[in-house]
């Protein structure tokens, strides 16, 4: 019983949205928050300087991955603030949520801890 | 192939069934193939098709992970039209639409498709004003799409809501007669089963790990769960998994993928006439041959390999079809499932040939790609067999979103598209 009554589901299908960890506010449901994309994408010191390539690459090209991906996201209906988590995207498990500004943790570490 | 006519079904029926065929071959797969096609779902198996019709290229494989049509062919809510805003677009899906015309005839195999009208429903001034600019540009290109009253969107679709007390009120509609719906898994089924005729090799749970290269950069064939196949060109028609199969290419591309969701009712006896699609509180529906009703909802706002997605997406979109088609609201929900759609910046496909010599790749159909299948899979076969794009998937290059050159579909249509 001491699993069922923890405030995270057992697995992440066994809830209707996501539950996450704002790192100012504690445990919150998806509705609150709105998605703001991979995060550490970070603009150019001069965007002028930057050819048509890694002008766009700024603006389009994302990693995509199949497992752990650092995203930003943003408490909307709660304190407001951007913040960043590291999600597996074979799961939807959330691994992390962490400050802007903050180092991303190693997104290699989430990987081989899962396999274990 | 054994062919499929009203006389050999009289002729099977009096032998009790039991001379029908294999539809198609579980080859082996060979050492080497001309092209290989990664991605059995209807844009694949339609590309390896006319590449064997068209092009007479036959040394063909098409491998899957899974099954056949096992992936967002089997997961769509199979609607076809045409309406597209921009000249591209339209271009595009008005050559795949011409083709679903004919496309039973030419499969000889039966995809069911029912050109009962999408009507798009305008719920506030902007909707009209961006609906009716579309009939324009469509009528210009033209596609038919015609602008129908509100009194006429209650006589073309009776179950409709059409009151002005509801939240959204239905202002009129944007209606394409000529689009409707298809038989999603007919269409896998209809093209595996003539390209299979054609000699194409189908090779199923044939996971594709790694997409080699020569030295030079040219490809050499595919890594696979079963061995190493060559090949000197490689079309890559992964949807969802498309960044992650050309990810061991070492190539990117400017895609995220998301789950999008379905889901469909009880059966019940006909009692919607045509397909609906609202924009604006995102709603689209249309009712299967089966009786379900057939609803799509939205994606979901993180990108995603689960091929779930959060119940508040379809609960969202149930409400607005309880509001806009009250019959619906006593129906229970039999199934809901999910699918990984691959979305570009702009909405709209990349067809084209990549920066590597011999790999080209047909991606980005985003929440809309079925109805493409005949058109997407004519083109990029094209692409594939001439080392260059055909006139009509020349602007759905990789390099417009360096050169500017966007097909901004997504800014046109909002978000069902």
């Amino acid at each position: 019983m001491a699993i069922l009554s923890t405030r995270r589901p057992l697995l992440p299908w066994h809830t209707d949205m996501l539950l996450i960890p704002c790192p100012y506010c504690g445990d919150r449901a998806e509705i609150e928050f709105t998605y703001g994309g991979e995060a550490h994408v970070a603009r150019g010191e001069d965007p002028s300087a930057l050819d048509d390539e890694k002008w766009s690459e700024f603006l389009y090209f994302r990693k995509n991955p199949k497992g752990p991906h650092a995203e930003r996201w943003r408490h909307v209906h709660g304190c407001g603030r951007f913040f960043n988590v590291v999600r597996d995207t074979t799961t939807d498990v959330i691994l992390a949520s962490y400050e802007i500004g903050a180092t991303r943790p190693d997104l290699g570490s989430f990987r081989s801890k899962e396999r274990e | 192939m054994q062919k499929f006519s009203a006389l050999g079904l009289l002729r099977a029926a009096l032998s009790n069934h039991a001379g029908w065929q294999r539809q198609w071959r579980m080859p082996e797969p060979k050492p080497e193939y001309d092209v290989i096609i990664v991605g059995a779902g209807g844009h694949g198996l339609a590309t390896a098709y006319y590449l064997a019709k068209d092009h007479g290229i036959t040394n063909v494989a098409v491998l899957d992970r899974g099954w056949l049509g096992g992936g967002n062919t089997g997961r769509n809510t199979t609607i076809i039209r045409s309406n597209y805003l921009f000249d591209e677009s339209a271009a595009l899906y008005e050559h795949a639409l011409k083709l679903w015309e004919g496309l039973s005839r030419d499969l000889n195999y039966n995809v069911m498709y029912s050109p009962r009208g999408v009507l798009m429903l305008a719920h506030n001034i902007h909707d009209v004003q961006s609906l009716k600019r579309h009939v324009h540009a469509n009528r210009l290109n033209g596609i038919d799409n015609e602008w129908l009253s509100r009194q006429e969107c209650k006589k073309f679709c009776p179950p409709l809501n059409i009151s002005s007390d509801i939240r959204y009120p239905v202002l009129g509609g944007a209606l394409q007669r000529r689009g409707g719906t298809a038989r999603h898994d007919a269409v896998a089924w209809g093209y595996a089963r003539a390209a299979d005729g054609r000699g194409v090799d189908i090779i199923q749970n044939c996971e594709v790990t790694k997409i080699r290269r020569l030295p030079a950069g040219a490809v050499e064939g595919v890594e696979t769960t079963r061995g190493f196949i060559r090949a000197k060109k490689v079309g890559v028609v992964a949807a969802g998994h498309t960044s992650v199969v050309l990810s061991t290419a070492g190539m990117r591309l400017p895609l995220e993928s998301f789950p999008l969701q379905a889901l469909v009712s009880e059966p019940v006896k006909p009692v919607f006439p045509c397909v609906v699609m609202s924009n604006t509180i995102h709603a689209y529906l249309s009712q299967s041959d089966k009786g379900e009703l057939v609803i799509g909802a939205g994606t979901d706002v993180y990108t995603s390999y689960t091929q779930r997605g959060a119940l508040h997406i379809t609960n969202h979109t149930l409400e607005a079809v309880c509001e806009l088609v009250p019959v619906a609201r006593r129906l229970r929900m039999l199934r809901s499932w999910g699918g990984i759609v691959d979305v570009t910046p702009d909405r709209s496909p990349i067809i084209a040939k990549t920066a590597v010599p011999g790999l080209f790749v047909n991606c980005g159909r985003g929440t809309g790609g079925f109805k493409a299948t005949p058109g997407s899979g004519h083109v990029f076969a094209w692409t594939i067999a001439k080392d260059e794009p055909h006139r009509i998937n020349a602007p759905f290059t990789i390099e417009r979103f360096r050169d500017g050159y966007l097909i901004d579909e997504a800014a046109a249509a909002a978000v069902a598209h």
